[in-house]
């Protein structure tokens, strides 16, 4: 059982750096700030939600679970607010994103 | 929190969250969008199909950025949510998905930044804002 969890703990915390990675990559790679942020949005998602739940499986069942589980939720709550902020400043900034623009814009 | 549950420390929790409340309550900040209670006999069943949704499209923006295959696209889509409480939540449903952010907001329309015109559709389909609408309940 201690290896399974531990097995299982591995594959999430692998399956949270690589979102990282490729988010980090992709910060550098896109081509504008609205397109970054979506890079941006996978790192806080992807990667805390995974080493958010590996590091609950080897708390096991205790007050920690608790705390880890809180401070997912907060991030769960407050990433889209910065990354929504981020996105409504460059736009009220008068910045247009490249690529196709469907219908009228506000 | 902490795992001491010491009379005292139990006490000074109680006195201060009481202390907390009346001054909200003093500076009016009560209002009924500080706990959404009509929200939470649906919550869970929409937060595990959010989950769902959030880890489906972190896998396709992954494919995106490594394959190159980047089209922005922005556009507008209609909330047809009636409270404020409900319209944000969708506008933060579509920011924490990754591939799409709400760039703007006003009344009821929202605009939307796609990283690709798969992400784009998916807005565009409106499942999520039905999904919203019935996690708002009847009104």
């Amino acid at each position: 059982m201690d290896l399974f969890t531990d097995l299982l703990t591995g594959l999430f915390f692998f399956l949270g750096s690589l979102s990282i990675i490729i988010g980090a990559c992709g910060l550098i790679k896109l081509p504008d700030v609205f397109s970054r942020i979506h890079a941006a949005g996978m790192i806080d998602t992807g990667g805390t939600a995974f080493f958010v739940l590996g590091m609950i499986m080897q708390s096991g069942w205790s007050l920690i679970t608790v705390k880890l589980l809180l401070i997912g939720i907060f991030i769960f709550f407050t990433s889209p607010v910065t990354s929504h902020v981020t996105a409504n400043l460059a736009r009220e900034k008068g910045m247009v994103p490249e690529g196709k623009k469907i219908g009228k814009l506000l | 929190m902490s795992g001491h549950y010491t009379n005292l420390i139990i006490g000074l929790g109680i006195v201060s969250c009481a202390f907390c409340t009346y001054l909200a309550n003093r500076a009016k900040l009560i209002d009924e969008e500080g706990l959404p209670l009509f929200f939470f006999p649906r919550l869970l069943n929409y937060l595990f199909w959010l989950f769902k949704e959030i880890i489906i499209s972190n896998f396709n923006t992954a494919k995106v950025i490594i394959s190159g295959n980047v089209e922005p696209e922005i556009f507008t889509v209609k909330a047809s949510q009636h409270t404020d409480v409900a319209r944000v939540t969708y506008a933060n449903s579509i920011t924490l998905t990754p591939g799409t952010v709400t760039t703007k907001i006003k009344n009821n329309i929202l605009e939307v930044h796609a990283l690709n015109s798969d992400f784009g559709d998916d807005v565009r389909s409106n499942e999520m804002d039905k999904k919203v609408k019935l996690l708002e309940g009847e009104r």
